[in-house]
Formats: structure tokens, C-alpha cells, sequence
């Protein structure tokens, strides 16, 4: 088992409704792990049985320890994941400081996240003893990280934190996302159907795609990242976009790879990510 | 006279906190159960809102009579009926009432969704303990509406406490059935008085129901 140490490895295939979902994910237990795909490509439901909201027949160890294999299903509040939904879903009946400290109160682990840290990560201080009913949407969506991050998750699930903000409230936030990242030292699997965001704050993505999930590919390759830097200063956007094509990579990470590219983000590399 | 209005306000009270402890599981099965034959028990929780009171009021009188097989674990402890009797009374009131404490409490649990009881999953909170911390505060309003229905219905009723209490000054008359009375015995003006407190009663419940409606702006009992 040792192997498995340090990394995620889930494996979910079954009907939910009438989606069916084909999934595998291998990655490291460290970084950003970004699910990326069109709606109602099934990377939610992915993420909603990582977190043990779903139950589909599968199996899914996380460092080490099955969260679920045939016999065993832990429980959502058993699972040690922080999850940030697409609406901040604060609870209405508890101030800020109430909602940030739900997790913290309930976790047996060590509470090596403090308050205190997390008003500081993500600029809370003078939002705290408010009420949650008078906060714009992009403090909401901050309070739930932090609420999120107090429960001391081993994972940090993810659902399109940002989705249900406009551009003004997304610049806001993002910026926190990045120091999340930079600042603690737990894995996230994001989900976003936004490139800009992966460009951003991933390390590596695995694309999915009714359902079924593609490899896991490397999102700062540097080696390569100024291989193609050189080459979309040579032949421009679209020649490079079609030539990513003609060697075989899917449309949509060719898309990724040039968003990334054109953004001067270190690129995406293509890989078995360890499959 | 103030005996009567005690004796009223006492079962009231008692109806209203023994229902609104009852009516909660009740409610919560009602508002989360999957099971196809939910409705069915919905049907016969809700069944005293057109069931005419003399008729529930028989039944119980059957129910809590002497020769009743449910009256029947209670020989031991020397209690051979419990018709005409203050508890007789209350058991009445609550299963007359139950609609009114269970309707307003299915709802409100019903509005929260599912998502507050997935975030309280994923903050290590147990179903158990999100029902205490996430269900029951959010589902505030309900409550509060059950409560004052519950009490001001109990108030109110009549066909089932005149068959089943029977109107013993002390034990079983309240003041409906003495409203009646009075009225029987011509003695209008003491008549006008219970029936006036009556009125104004009424009107205090029905305003605040509306405040409390426009606070929360989505309850319906």
C-alpha cells in the first residue's frame, strides 16, 4: 500500500438518474488537481462522491486510507474534505464567525488552522460578527472557504467557487484562491469549466467528458512551456492550435495549452499521469 | 370565571408543548421520507381538519371508556378511564390539533432543501447533530406558527371537549362550553364578555401569524 501513499485514487462507474458516470483519477495528494469539462460533463458528480454526497459503486483512497471499496462507505461527515460549493451555502441562522467555526468545533483532528489564520488568508476581519443575509456575493463565497478550511480538511473539494460571481466579484476572490494555494499545504480538486482559472490555479487537470475522464496532464511543464512559447511567436494562435491537433491532442487542451500560452503562464504538458 | 379561563389556558399550554414535541419526527418523516406511502400518513395526521368534531370526539370517548382495550394497561395503575377526565381532555386536544403543529413544521423543514444538510455533512456534523443545529433553528418560523396555532385552536375547540369532557366545573369546563352555557341560561351579558375576550384572542392570533408570515415571507400553515 505504500505506493499508494500520498496520493488520490478514485474509480467511480455507475448510473445516477440517467447520467452515467465512467470515472478514474490518479494524482497526487498535493497541489491543484483541476477538473475541467463542459456542463453536465459529470466532473460535479465526481467531486459530490469524492466527498461521499453520492454513493456510486467505486473505490477511493485517499493517502493510504479507503474511503470506499465494495464492502466499506464512509460517511460524508466522516470523510476529512473541506467542500466549497458553487453558492456559498452559508447557514442563515449563524452569523459569520458561527458559520466559520461550524467544521472547526466538530473535527477530531489537530486544528492547525486557526481562525485567526483564516481571517487573515482571506480578509474577513471586519465581516465577523455579521449576520451572513447582509454580505456580497464574493464575501459569502470567501466566509465558505474559510468555513471550509477551518473543518482542518485533509482535501479541499471545489465546485466552481466562482461561477455564480460576476467578473468584478471573480477578480476579487481569485486572488485569495492563489495564496490558498501558495500559503497551505492541502490538496484541492478543483472543478471549473473556465480555461482562465485553470491557467491560473492549477498544477496539473484531468479533463472529463460524458462522463468518462481523460489523462491527468501536467500544467507547468516549464521545459516545454517555452518550447511552445517560441513556436506561437513563430507561427501565430491558429497554426499552432492546429498543429497541437494533427499530434493528437484533444481540441479542448489545445485550446487550453494557447489560453495558457497567450496568458504567459508556464503551458501544459501532456501525459499518463501515472494511469 | 377565572377557574374556567385557568383551566382553558392550562390545556391549551399543555396540548401545545406535548404536540409540538410529537409533531416534530412526525413532520421531519413527513418532510424527508421517500417512502410511496408517506401521503397516506400525512392523509390521517391531517384527517381531524375535516373529520366533524363530534364524530373524533366519539371515537375518543370509545377509545378512553372503560370497556376500551387501550384503556386496558392502565388498570394496574387504578385508572379504569380517562373520559371526563383533564387528561382525557388533553389527549383529545392534541390528536384534534395535530394537523395544525405537524402542517406548519413539514413545511418549514421542507423550505431549508437539501444543501444546508450536505454543508453540515461535509463540517463533520453527524445527522443527528445537523438536525439540532441546522434543521431546528432554520425551521423556526414553522414552529412558532404550530405553537400558536396549536394553542389557539385548543382554545377554541368544542364538539370534541363537550364529548369527551363533558363540562365538569374544575376538571373539564372551559370556556367555549361555558360560553354555551351561558347562553342556555340566557345570562347574556357574562356571554358577551367570554365571547368578546374570545374575539380580541382571535384577532391578537391571526395578526401576529401574518407578522411572523411577512417576516419570513414563505411559511404557510
Amino acid at each position: 500500500m505504500s505506493r499508494a501513499l500520498g496520493r488520490i485514487e478514485a474509480r467511480f462507474s455507475g448510473q445516477l438518474g440517467d447520467f452515467t458516470l465512467d470515472a478514474e483519477l490518479n494524482t497526487p495528494a498535493a497541489g491543484v488537481t483541476v477538473l475541467f469539462g463542459p456542463s453536465g460533463c459529470g466532473k460535479t458528480t465526481l467531486l459530490r462522491c469524492v466527498a461521499g454526497l453520492e454513493r456510486l459503486p467505486g473505490r477511493l483512497v485517499v493517502e493510504g486510507e479507503v474511503w470506499q471499496d465494495e464492502v466499506r462507505f464512509l460517511p460524508a461527515h466522516q470523510r476529512p474534505v473541506g467542500y466549497v460549493f458553487q453558492e456559498a451555502s452559508l447557514l442563515a441562522h449563524l452569523s459569520v464567525r458561527r458559520n466559520l467555526l461550524f467544521g472547526f468545533q466538530r473535527t477530531r483532528d489537530e486544528q492547525r488552522i486557526t481562525l485567526d489564520q483564516v481571517v487573515d488568508l482571506l480578509g474577513l476581519d471586519h465581516l465577523l460578527e455579521r449576520g451572513v443575509a447582509r454580505l456580497s456575493g464574493g464575501e459569502r463565497q470567501r466566509v465558505a472557504i474559510g468555513r471550509a478550511l477551518l473543518s482542518q480538511p485533509r482535501l479541499l473539494l471545489m465546485d466552481e467557487p466562482l461561477a455564480s460571481l460576476d467578473r468584478a466579484r471573480k477578480a476579487e476572490v481569485l486572488p485569495y484562491l492563489e495564496r490558498l494555494h501558495s500559503d497551505l499545504a492541502i490538496p484541492i480538486l478543483y472543478v471549473t469549466h473556465d480555461p482562465a482559472e485553470t491557467a491560473r490555479l492549477g498544477d496539473r487537470q484531468i479533463t472529463l467528458s460524458e462522463g468518462r475522464t481523460g489523462p491527468v496532464i501536467d500544467t507547468r511543464d516549464e521545459a516545454q512551456g517555452a518550447r511552445l512559447a517560441a513556436r506561437l511567436a513563430e507561427v501565430g494562435p491558429e497554426r499552432l492550435f492546429e498543429d497541437l491537433c494533427a499530434t493528437g491532442v484533444p481540441p479542448e487542451l489545445a485550446q487550453l495549452t494557447l489560453a495558457a500560452l497567450l496568458a504567459g503562464l508556464p503551458p501544459w504538458r501532456i501525459s499518463d499521469g501515472g494511469r | 370565571m377565572g377557574e374556567i379561563i385557568w383551566l382553558t389556558v392550562k390545556l391549551a399550554g399543555i396540548t401545545t408543548v406535548l404536540l409540538l414535541i410529537l409533531a416534530t419526527p412526525v413532520a421531519w418523516w413527513l418532510a424527508r421520507s421517500q417512502a410511496w406511502w408517506k401521503e397516506i400518513v400525512g392523509a390521517v395526521v391531517a384527517l381531524p381538519i375535516v373529520l366533524p368534531p363530534t364524530v373524533l370526539g366519539f371515537y375518543l370517548l370509545l377509545a378512553l371508556g372503560p370497556d376500551s382495550p387501550l384503556m386496558a394497561p392502565l388498570q394496574p395503575f387504578g385508572i379504569r378511564t380517562l373520559a371526563f377526565t383533564f387528561e382525557g381532555l388533553v389527549i383529545g386536544s392534541i390528536i384534534y390539533s395535530l394537523p395544525f403543529a405537524v402542517q406548519p413544521i413539514r413545511n418549514a423543514f421542507q423550505a431549508i432543501g437539501e444543501r444546508p444538510f450536505e454543508v453540515a455533512a461535509t463540517l463533520r456534523a453527524s445527522p443527528m447533530d445537523a438536525f439540532f443545529s441546522v434543521a431546528l433553528p432554520l425551521a423556526r418560523p414553522g414552529f412558532l406558527v404550530a405553537a400558536i396555532l396549536t394553542f389557539a385552536h385548543t382554545i377554541g375547540e368544542f364538539g370534541v371537549v363537550l364529548m369527551i369532557g363533558g363540562g365538569i366545573p374544575g376538571e373539564t369546563e372551559v370556556l367555549s362550553i361555558e360560553i354555551y352555557r351561558l347562553v342556555e341560561a340566557l345570562e347574556w351579558d357574562r356571554a358577551h364578555q367570554l365571547a368578546g375576550l374570545l374575539l380580541v384572542f382571535a384577532f391578537a392570533v391571526m395578526l401576529s401569524l401574518l407578522l411572523i408570515e411577512r417576516r419570513t415571507g414563505r411559511l404557510r400553515p
